[in-house]
């Protein structure tokens, strides 16, 4: 049986069927979560696809963590699921409390989408199990609000038990300590700025995100 | 409005028209939403093809492209509302161009942006384009459709006049297509999305249809800032997922978008197209604020809003999925047998039109009464006048063909100059440098359909719906889709004619340049005052040679935009047609060749270059020499030259391949030399070896290809060549840290990389400096 992976679907989310997409290419099966049901059905794993939840309105992932399916999430999430926040996904799991930090608007107040190189922190992660300690990765980003801010006793925390999951090579958006993606203490949630689904296909440019993705299935 | 306008109306009427009725037609009879001044000329593009669904006067034109699947495409200026508020101004062209794309059933998958603006040496102009740009990304990014190519021109002309052109495509099964037709009596008229407010009043007649007067201290047109719409992409994501959804579960007979003259447009065409009459209730509208005119409601711009045609018996399962989706839904009108389009204020509960229950009638059986505000024969309101406005050559064409920049260039340029400072004065032109500041911004990559992005000669997107499931085969191959936009003004100034010719000429170049066969053609007519006749004659031969040229191409026109009054203080643009055209890749399985250079390659130029520098960035960009006439567009060397580089592309003959237009060879070479950061030593060959060295280098002669050939295959590719009939010739070889042309240049890589990377951020920056 192949994992199946639960694709949570906001009004304003934009990649969800990407999402399912490059599951699907790297041989795992996909069910949309929509936002408005309490429930994360029969899935494995959960992806919060990136785009606009919500419309962004008031401040990106704000109105998103009141859909009642964020109390099915973060209660997968106490029980040890994998559950991953890709862009947008990665700001809702902030504002939802199941991550650390914040994601403020990139130094340079400009939307960036351009591939970037990454660098694999730790393979202690439902996402980077499969990647190497030290891998780059070449993956696309595509964000306005990726700017990663924390206060220095978090920040100290997410250095010292390992949970700055991947660093930029070469910083875009100013984000504190070059952080792309961060895990809680349980290693089972991980958020990420850049799109691996964007970089799951030779023929796209790069198929490096695939390494992350299949970590999930 | 005219006099003679007013007349005819109360001639229709047979009385005077109400204040509710003058401004409907005021605005539906306006330049932007009647084409009085142009419909007369545009009958004589072709049109049709066997692969066209649906030709020009819909929302989009569509084409079939196999395997059950359609393409939806269309093109439309937003140009004043952008040079009035340039962020909303953009993003509401955005937000509009979609609706029309998923108004056919399609859904929207990319778009395309060609911006015209004026030299960056003025503070304003850094601002439009900082505005127009930030708009296009904020509304596409947000609403989720990818901004996967379009143009950044720069021209003194449309400093006080930027144009804003905005394409997009859709993709969709053939059996959702859907035309805005309000079929069958009864049926529901229900508007969908935002609510009514009082911005975008006069939109399409006072900001699309007039010029701009003098300047002012605050901007040109300041004054019509009210008159700008204000987008929310979220509501129209909202609006697309719940519109395909209707579409997909059979739920609506037909949907429209409301667009230039709001709802008295959508209602009154959807209702004339099917020959159907139809009555509006003021009332089921919801409004932003009280106190609103019947008028106000009637022709508000409010973006993000559709109607959509419904029978009775769907109505709950419409309310319910537009529910799911957190957008209104009223029932607005209803369709009649009338043919007459009427409004009304509180009629439809009285008379029982859902959701209201049925109305008991009185009894004598008939309806309560309610005072009519507008009563007209439906067909009018669409029907505008037809105008034949005087054509004039303009009189100072001759000069300005007469002044060939050739003379004054080989003088200053003779053999033996060194054309190194003038390469890289080149690449530093904004025009010509790396554009990838403006792209950036843009998402161009959801979807997961982007083989080949903004920057490219054409964008390239795979369609996905052609591959087989994934993990099942993998790298098995589908088709894709080329798309490129190109319009040269310069050209069409200098012989409107040739340059229309040379656009189309040029779009399918860079189509062919990915493996593809253009398919289809939808063109964006941006023009000066239309009472001018000297401008009217400018469009009468851009539409003549633009249709020459799609003839020959075999490319069919399905659908445009025509754009008046891109004007300010008397002094019009330069015409300023744009083409987009997408061509098919009938089998994708690897990435396109890339417009870059790698060592050892050999680099041969497909097809004949003559000095041609009338109208060229090198003569009129860097030099200021704006005469003599554009290049010659020979349709069937195009052909020719189209069908042979889809075929070398298509097979991965070639290792590289790049057009060659804006700044001549030169700057082709030089920009695959960046691409692939490897340097290259060449001579002037062929038809090149006869001419001035700096001719040769900058002329920008049609019909041209540069490819990067494996030593091995040079022979094959030449002998291909000669049997197609295109001139072909090896003009060296790829290598080294340096651009030589003997003869002509010797600069480094370095320099060049530098001169056209830093070339419009340093614009931007306020420091516009050309190297050399």
């Amino acid at each position: 049986m192949s994992t199946r992976v639960g694709v949570v679907q906001f009004p304003g989310t934009n990649c969800e069927q990407d999402v399912a997409w490059a599951v699907k290419v790297l041989g795992g099966e996909s069910e949309m979560l929509w936002h408005g049901d309490a429930t994360v059905g029969t899935a494995d794993a959960v992806v919060i696809a990136g785009g606009f939840a919500h419309g962004d309105y008031l401040r990106t992932g704000a109105i998103a963590r009141f859909s009642p399916v964020m109390d099915a999430v973060a209660e997968f999430a106490r029980a040890g699921g994998p559950v991953v926040g890709i862009c947008n996904g990665f700001q809702v799991l902030c504002e939802a409390g199941l991550l650390a930090g914040a994601l403020q608007k990139n130094a340079g107040l400009k939307f960036r989408c351009e591939t970037v190189e990454l660098r694999v922190e730790t393979t202690a992660t439902v996402l980077t199990r499969t990647a190497k300690t030290g891998q780059i990765l070449r993956i696309p980003i595509n964000h306005f609000e990726g700017n990663f801010v924390c206060d220095e006793a978090t920040l100290k925390g997410l250095q010292e038990n390992e949970q700055i999951v991947l660093r930029y090579v070469d910083n875009p958006n100013g984000s504190l300590d070059d952080i792309a993606g961060i895990c809680n203490e349980g290693r089972n949630v991980v958020g990420l700025m850049p799109h691996p689904e964007r970089a799951s296909e030779a023929i796209l440019g790069s198929d490096d995100g695939a390494v992350l993705l299949r970590s999930l299935l | 409005m005219t006099d003679d306008e007013l007349s005819a109306i109360i001639d229709l009427l047979g009385r005077d028209p109400s204040d509710l009725e003058l401004a409907m037609y005021s605005v539906m009879w306006s330049e932007h939403c009647s084409y009085k001044s142009s419909r007369k000329y545009l009958g004589r593009f072709p049109t049709e093809a066997p692969w066209v669904l649906v030709g020009p006067g819909e929302g989009a034109g569509v084409i079939d492209v196999g395997d059950g699947l359609a393409v939806a495409l269309r093109i439309e200026s937003h140009n004043h509302p952008s040079a009035v508020e340039p962020h909303q101004g953009a993003a509401t062209g955005v937000g509009g161009i979609i609706r029309d794309i998923f108004s056919m059933g399609a859904r929207p998958i990319a778009l395309m942006d060609p911006l015209r603006f004026g030299p960056l040496d003025t503070p304003r102009n850094r601002y439009l384009v900082e505005g127009v740009v930030s708009g296009i990304s904020s509304y596409g990014n947000s609403v989720g459709v990818p901004t996967v190519g379009g143009e950044i021109v720069f021209d003194p002309c449309y400093s006080a006049n930027p144009l804003v052109n905005v394409f997009c495509l859709g993709v969709l099964p053939k059996t959702r297509l859907v035309l805005a037709r309000a079929e069958g009596e009864g049926n529901l008229a229900v508007l969908l999305g935002a609510s009514t407010g009082r911005d975008g009043i006069g939109g399409a007649s006072v900001l699309a249809s007039a010029g701009f007067d003098e300047p002012s201290t605050i901007g040109p047109g300041a004054d019509k800032r009210p008159s700008v719409q204000v987008g929310d992409p979220f509501e129209e994501k909202k609006l697309i997922e719940a519109c395909l959804a209707l579409l997909d579960s059979g739920l609506a007979v037909g949907v429209q978008d409301l667009g230039a003259g709001g709802l008295s447009c959508a209602a009154s065409e959807t209702a004339a197209k099917a020959g159907m009459g139809m009555d509006v209730d003021l009332a089921r509208v919801p409004r932003r604020e009280p106190g609103m005119s019947p008028m106000e409601v009637m022709i508000s711009e409010s973006q993000e809003r559709m109607l959509a045609i419904v029978t009775p018996e769907d109505l709950s399962e419409v309310l319910a999925l537009c529910e799911r989706w957190e957008i209104r839904a009223s029932v607005v009108g209803r369709v009649t047998t009338t043919g007459r389009f009427r409004v009304y204020d509180g009629a439809f509960d009285a008379w029982g039109v859902p959701p209201a229950p049925a109305a008991a009638p009185s009894e004598d059986g008939s309806l309560p009464t309610f005072e009519v505000l507008c009563d007209v024969p439906g067909e009018s309101l669409g029907d505008g006048p037809v105008y034949d406005r005087p054509v004039a050559r303009p009189a100072d064409q001759d000069s300005l063909v007469a002044a060939d920049p050739l003379a004054v260039l080989a003088q200053r340029f003779p053999a033996g100059a060194d054309a190194g400072p003038e390469l890289l004065g080149l690449l530093s032109l904004p025009n010509i440098g790396d554009s990838s500041w403006v792209w950036r911004q843009y998402d161009h990559e959801l979807f997961l359909n982007t083989v080949a992005g903004p920057g490219c000669d054409a964008a390239v997107l795979r369609l996905r719906e052609t591959l087989p499931t994934p993990g099942d085969t993998p790298g098995s191959p589908g088709k894709a889709l080329a798309l490129t936009t190109d319009g040269k003004a310069r050209f069409c100034l200098l012989d409107p004619r040739t340059g229309a010719a040379l656009a189309v000429l040029e779009a399918a170049r860079n189509v062919a340049c990915t493996g593809a066969r253009p398919m289809a053609l939808v063109n964006c007519l941006n023009f000066g005052n239309p009472e001018h006749p000297e401008v009217m004659w400018q469009f009468s031969e851009v539409v003549d040679g633009m249709s020459d040229a799609c003839r020959a191409l075999g490319l069919p026109v399905i659908g445009g935009n025509v754009s008046f009054y891109n004007e300010s203080g008397g002094a019009d643009i330069h015409p300023t047609p744009v083409v987009g055209v997408v061509g098919l890749i009938d089998r994708l399985d690897s990435r396109i060749p890339p417009a870059a250079l790698s060592a050892g390659e050999v680099i041969v130029v497909l097809g004949d270059t003559a000095a041609e520098l009338g109208g060229s960035e090198w003569a009129a960009g860097r030099h200021g020499l704006l005469g003599g006439m554009p290049p010659s567009a020979d349709l069937a060397a195009g052909v020719r030259l189209h069908e042979l580089v889809a075929a070398l592309v298509g097979e991965r003959a070639v290792a590289g391949v790049h057009d060659c237009s804006d700044g001549g060879l030169a700057v082709a070479l030089a920009e695959m030399a960046i691409g692939g950061g490897c340097g290259f030593t060449v001579a002037a060959e062929g038809s090149l070896a006869g001419l001035l060295p700096a001719a040769a280098c900058f002329s920008e002669s049609a019909n041209r290809v540069v490819l990067a050939v494996e030593t091995g295959r040079v022979d094959e590719i030449l002998g291909r060549a000669a049997a197609a009939g295109v001139p072909a010739a090896v003009l060296g070889t790829a290598g080294g840290g340096r651009l030589v042309w003997t003869g002509a240049f010797d600069v480094s890589l370095a320099d060049a990389e530098t001169a056209w990377r830093d070339a419009l951020p340093s614009a931007l920056a306020g420091g516009v400096t050309p190297v050399g």
